[in-house]
């Protein structure tokens, strides 16, 4: 006897996903789940914009990269709120860990969350956490053809960054090669070539996520799940 | 990478629906998976294995469907099925312009069980 399923088999991880973002929601958090490999700048993506950001947008910041604490060490000198999550061996960050995070920041101070995930662009993507947004950040001495290599990560991007930007001719990374990898599988992606270092291109980037959570805030039904 | 917690949950599944439906094993399991998700069906086979033993669905048989991911060309309209790392040029007529309809999906789509009574 056969019988139908058709269920999706993370669905025990999106329906945790569906509740973190109940959580957001409800307390107005607007979340972004940051994706890249190891080293491609997820961290200093993240203090750049916080540093860039209007005073009433307060950040936090859940760190899931690595077993250790440098990152969120680096966040708290700050005065962000920052929990670190250990995945230990884990090569992503999923639903449940965000879950059990939540309970240790103060998310009635916080407007913008963002999630470093683990450095891997591979599974993160499939793994939803319950995000407003997924951000994909790539750097300029990866090369350009990761988009070719790493379709499903770029496919799963709402918006895609190009970070260190300041080394382009260095590694003689070619931007429209890169692009029309993305393009691909995310036309509609914006693309942000910026440097942390420089500061080039963080008007655009960050012009853009506050448009995105303004927009969320006028109509919470909008976004979907990430 | 991960797909210790995958197999976990396939196998929680189909243990459920099969219990709900009465059933006294679990013979096969039909999976469909997107050419762009990044699940190794080996991983699985070899977690399953090990999981599986003593359960419903010990020695069912896992069947993957590979959804393929396909490439159609804007400039002369060819389509081909294509795996990562993807082509950057048709191969047809050697355009740059493509558009990728591949699937990331991940889903059991059907259990085959054997009856409580009829033993079938
Ligand atoms: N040249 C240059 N280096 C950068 C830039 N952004 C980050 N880095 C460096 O890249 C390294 C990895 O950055 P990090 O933010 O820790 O990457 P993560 O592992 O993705 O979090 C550090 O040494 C940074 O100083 C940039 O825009 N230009
Ligand atoms: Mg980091
Ligand atoms: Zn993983
Ligand atoms: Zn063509």
């Amino acid at each position: 006897m056969k019988i139908p399923v058709v269920k999706n088999i993370l669905s025990a991880n999106d329906q945790i996903a569906a509740d973190n973002r109940a959580t957001f929601d409800e307390l107005g958090v607007f979340v972004v789940n940051v994706m890249a490999s190891p080293g491609a700048g997820k961290t200093s993506v993240i203090l750049a914009t916080t540093a860039r950001l209007p005073s009433d947008v307060r950040p936090g910041v859940i760190e899931g990269d690595l077993a250790s604490r440098i990152d969120a060490d680096t966040i708290a000198a700050r005065n962000i709120p920052v929990v670190q999550i250990n995945t230990g061996s884990g090569c992503h960050l999923d639903a449940p860990m965000i879950r059990a995070a939540l309970p240790q920041l103060p998310l009635q101070d916080i407007d913008l969350l963002f999630v470093e995930n683990v450095g891997n662009l591979v599974c993160p993507a499939e793994f939803k956490l319950g995000a407003n947004l997924a951000v994909v950040v790539a750097s300029a001495p990866e090369g350009h053809d990761k988009s070719y290599k790493y379709p499903g990560m770029f496919a799963a991007a709402d918006a895609v960054i190009l970070n260190k930007a300041d080394l382009l001719q260095v590694f003689e990374f070619d931007v429209d090669y890169f692009r029309r990898g993305i393009e691909m599988v995310n036309p509609d992606a914006p693309f942000f070539p910026i440097s942390c270092r420089t500061g080039a291109g963080m008007d655009a980037w960050l012009a853009w996520l506050l448009e995105k959570r303004q927009s969320f805030a006028e109509d919470r039904n909008q976004s979907i799940v990430v | 990478m991960h797909e210790l917690p995958v197999t976990e949950g396939i196998l929680k599944t189909v243990i459920e629906t099969s219990e709900r439906n009465g059933a006294r094993r679990i013979t096969a399991i039909n999976l469909v998976i997107g050419e762009l998700s990044s699940i190794v069906d080996d991983s699985i086979q070899f977690y399953f294995d090990l999981l599986s033993q003593g359960t419903l669905a010990e020695n069912a048989a896992l069947h993957f469907r590979r959804e393929p991911t396909i490439v159609i060309c804007l400039d002369c309209a060819h389509r081909f099925n294509a795996t990562a790392p993807l082509e950057s040029q048709c191969p047809q007529c050697g355009g740059a312009h493509l558009q990728v309809k591949g699937s990331r999906d991940f889903f059991i789509e059907s259990i085959e069980v054997e009856d409580e009574d009829t033993g079938r």
